[in-house]
């Protein structure tokens, strides 16, 4: 397994699978219901003006994220372009 | 009351609990559940009409809307829960809606999914499902789906699932018989499911296994045993508890055992896995069914569907381009609102006046007396005229036009935008919108709050909320900016108002994202909290369906709220104005009482007393004053703003006093209306007060440092 990134390291255009999620209890129940489970494909689309959050498509919809959320989440990265 | 399933024990309860209004026993209760954003609202508007009304959970704040309609002769009740992505309670939204589905058993749960995205709402769709077997999905949004040439097979979804599958485009009124057929079909017991079973891996199915026995012992055969089994091992009990407590009262004697089967459930759960790793497990294998189900029913014929979305989302959330184009959207829909509103008021006060007019030659040619005159038509009626004529014409712009904003999708846009200033204050984006919408009434911007789900970020936006000026108190601080700051005359008149006013505007935002902050520290420490923002896709807005929900939902409930404070206040204000005492009015002496303290922060008596009594409504605080510095006995206007400065250096104001009384304006309890609906809205003597005491310290904390350091310094 290569090795993995924090979410919010993913630069706007690449893609990442999820791999590990550091949440515990309900926060990481929030973040299983918008679909993040393991094996899931994340796609950071785009940072807002002042660079936090980011808006990731996660499942077919556009969820923001902070940064602090997102650095919970580890993705392994994709080539791009895949 | 509702009939279910027939237990008897429940109905009563259940009755007690929801506070659902059937008419008779033979009607069908149907709830309505769905992931945000997926037009559940549109199809209940659709399907009820007007015949609706909004209520609140029992001891809870979560809002719910119920409404009627007639198919086949018998009559539907329809319960829109609120909007979630889940139902494992991790919410307070979420705890009702799994209540509602779970405890009051509807005749039929209606899910709404999205068409453009199918697979992500039948996670959602799968819960319900763990729950009741009656269950009927709505598959909404059809025309979107179209347009972005996305194909759902709906007989394969319907198959697949094992439940009815609708498509609707509730929009348009497209789809809503067969959804009311389907419905009937399901409610009336005609046409019997067969769900399809989510299967979990082989530790959680051995972990139910052990469970489910035990708590359908406790519970009954008609108890979703499976679904609070599963509840249980998650280390829930609150949905077991519910149920026992509310459905199967008649077993409390076991309660003891609750404890003997949690220590049970964990201590075999123990010896396999963690919680956290068993509700992976659980949701992974929602989601992967929800992904193989959503794989064989939804055809994406353009994998570029959504590039017009992103398209527009890379300018209006760009670096360069994002707040500016949001400022310049804003800036347009307040000066529209001013502009606007500015013909309709005269024409209603003309109206208005006309009408007292009338009701003065009643009076005269009835004979009735002067003081029963003076309290109903110089008091009571002028008050409610003067704040219908004032109130009315911006709210009927600005709902409408901040709706259309809000249904085309931008607004979660803004709040994207905006979202880090509100992080650093500890606060929510989606605070950015509530503010937006206290420009327009404060009362809105309480309600509006709603949309923000995390509780501790939804309290902090709703005692803050006041700090951003509202309609009525606009046209106080423009005319105190341009008598004061700017000055009657000159060319750069027009210039320093608009300056000194966005100064206002902005030091509202301050002051709103410092208290956050503060607010967040300490009183509210504990509370939970969350941040998920869903920037969901553009949509067209319906401009007639934007018209009524605006007028309907938010225009005429703040006027109504505000007609019933503005009325009992204009006697007040009447009778304070024109009692005598020893040759000098109530309102005198209560004025006189205040000055001392009033000259502290910067004001007198007379302007402290007119926010006090301006309580109902901040835009008769301007004909307060007036009335009381010209001694008369009831509310009036003067005809230019020289008029007025002249009364009020007459009366002895500074630029001080103007300063003051701006910053008091800005800074000061919330009007009467807006009180009312954050008691409503947080259902808490404690919040309220909380509400009511911030913005008035901080005022009087400005004002005291503003009008000392001033008098110091010798600028006065």
């Amino acid at each position: 397994m290569s090795e993995l990134t924090p979410l919010n390291c993913l630069a706007p255009g690449n893609a990442g699978i999820v791999r590990r999620l550091l949440f515990q209890g309900s926060e990481r129940r929030r973040m299983l219901d918008l679909g993040l489970i393991c094996d899931t494909i994340v796609k950071a689309l785009r940072k807002s003006p002042s660079g936090d959050p980011v808006a990731y498509e996660i499942r077919r919809t556009v969820i923001a994220l902070r940064s602090e959320e997102a650095a919970k989440i580890l993705v392994e990265c994709m080539s791009v372009g895949a | 009351m509702m009939r279910l399933r027939k237990q008897t024990g429940r109905i009563e309860n259940i009755k007690s609990v929801f506070e659902v209004e059937t008419g008779s026993p033979d009607d069908y209760v149907i709830a309505l559940a769905g992931n945000p954003n997926t037009g559940k609202s549109t199809v209940f508007n659709s399907l009820a009409g007007l015949n609706q009304h909004t209520g609140n959970w029992p001891g809870k704040t979560v809002n719910y809307a119920q409404g009627k309609y007639v198919y086949e002769g018998i009559q539907h009740i329809l319960v829109d829960l609120p909007g979630t992505y889940s139902l494992m309670a991790n919410s307070a939204d979420e705890e009702a809606a799994r209540d509602f589905i779970c405890l009051a058993g509807p005749h039929a749960t209606v899910v709404v999914t999205d068409a453009t995205c199918v697979e992500r709402n039948l996670n959602m769709v799968l819960q319900v499902m763990e729950i009741t077997d009656r269950v009927v999905v709505c598959v909404n949004l059809l025309d979107e789906a179209k347009r972005k040439n996305i194909k759902v097979d709906l007989a394969a979804l319907s198959s697949l699932l094992g439940v009815p599958v609708v498509g609707t485009n509730a929009r348009e009124g497209q789809g809503l018989n067969e959804l009311k057929e389907a419905v009937y079909q399901v409610a009336s017991g005609s046409k019997k499911n067969r769900p399809i079973r989510v299967v979990y891996d082989q530790e959680v199915e051995n972990a139910i296994g052990l469970i489910e026995p035990l708590i359908k012992d406790r519970t009954g055969d008609e108890a979703p045993s499976r679904w609070l089994a599963l509840r249980f091992l998650e280390g829930d009990n609150t949905a077991f508890l519910a149920y026992k407590n509310l459905v199967r009262d008649d077993c409390k004697e076991k309660s003891d055992d609750l404890a003997t089967l949690s220590s049970e459930s964990s201590s075999m759960l123990g010896k396999q896995m963690e919680i956290d790793d068993f509700r992976d497990r659980v949701v992974g294998s929602l989601v992967k069914l929800a992904e193989d189900i959503g794989g064989k029913t939804v055809y994406y014929k353009n994998e570029d569907y959504n590039r017009l979305d992103h398209k527009i989302d890379s300018v209006v959330t760009s670096k360069i381009w994002g707040i500016p184009i949001m400022l310049a959207m804003l800036g347009l829909v307040f000066w529209l609102t001013i502009q606007g509103a500015n013909y309709p008021s005269e024409a209603l006060a003309a109206g208005f006046f006309w009408i007292e007019e009338r009701l003065t030659q009643l009076f005269v040619w009835a004979g009735w007396p002067d003081w029963l005159y003076g309290a109903l038509v110089l008091g009571v009626y002028r008050t409610l005229a003067w704040v219908v004529s004032v109130m009315l014409p911006p709210m009927a712009i600005f709902f409408p036009l901040f709706t259309l904003l809000e249904d085309s999708g931008y607004l979660p846009r803004i709040a994207f935008n905006l979202d880090n200033f509100f992080k650093k204050a500890c606060s929510h984006g989606k605070q950015a919108l509530t503010m937006c919408m206290g420009f327009g009434c404060n009362a809105a911007g309480v309600v509006a709050c709603r949309i923000i789900d995390s509780p501790r970020e939804r309290l902090i936006a709703t005692i803050t909320n006041n700090f951003v000026p509202c309609n009525g108190r606009f046209p106080t601080l423009i005319a105190l900016a341009m008598i004061f700051i700017a000055g009657t005359s000159g060319p750069c008149q027009s210039i320093l108002a608009s300056l000194s006013i966005t100064g206002v505007i902005v030091l509202g935002v301050v002051i709103t994202l410092s208290v956050s902050k503060v607010l967040s520290k300490t009183v509210l420490k504990g509370l939970p909290s969350s941040f998920t923002l869903e920037l969901p896709p553009y949509r067209k807005p319906l401009v007639g369906r934007v018209l009524v929900r605006s007028i309907y939902d938010r225009t005429l409930f703040v006027l109504a709220r505000a007609v019933v404070v503005a009325a009992p206040a204009g006697l007040i204000i009447w009778i304070l104005a024109n009692v005598q005492v020893r040759n000098t009015s109530i309102l005198q002496l209560c004025a006189q009482a205040l000055d001392p303290f009033a000259y502290y922060l910067g004001l007198d008596g007379y302007i402290l007393l007119a926010f006090i009594l301006g309580f109902p409504a901040n835009e008769i605080v301007i004909p307060i004053i007036i009335m009381s510095y010209m001694a008369t006995g009831s509310l009036i206007e003067l005809e230019s703003l020289s008029d007025l400065r002249n009364l009020l250096v007459y009366h002895g104001w500074t630029w001080l006093t103007g300063v003051c009384t701006m910053l008091f304006c800005l800074n000061h309890f919330p009007c009467g209306t807006t009180m009312l609906t954050i008691f409503k809205e947080t259902r808490s003597k404690k919040w309220s007060l909380l509400a009511f005491l911030v913005p008035t310290v901080t005022g009087i904390t400005i004002c005291f440092l503003v009008a000392q350091t001033a008098r110091l310094l010798g600028l006065v």
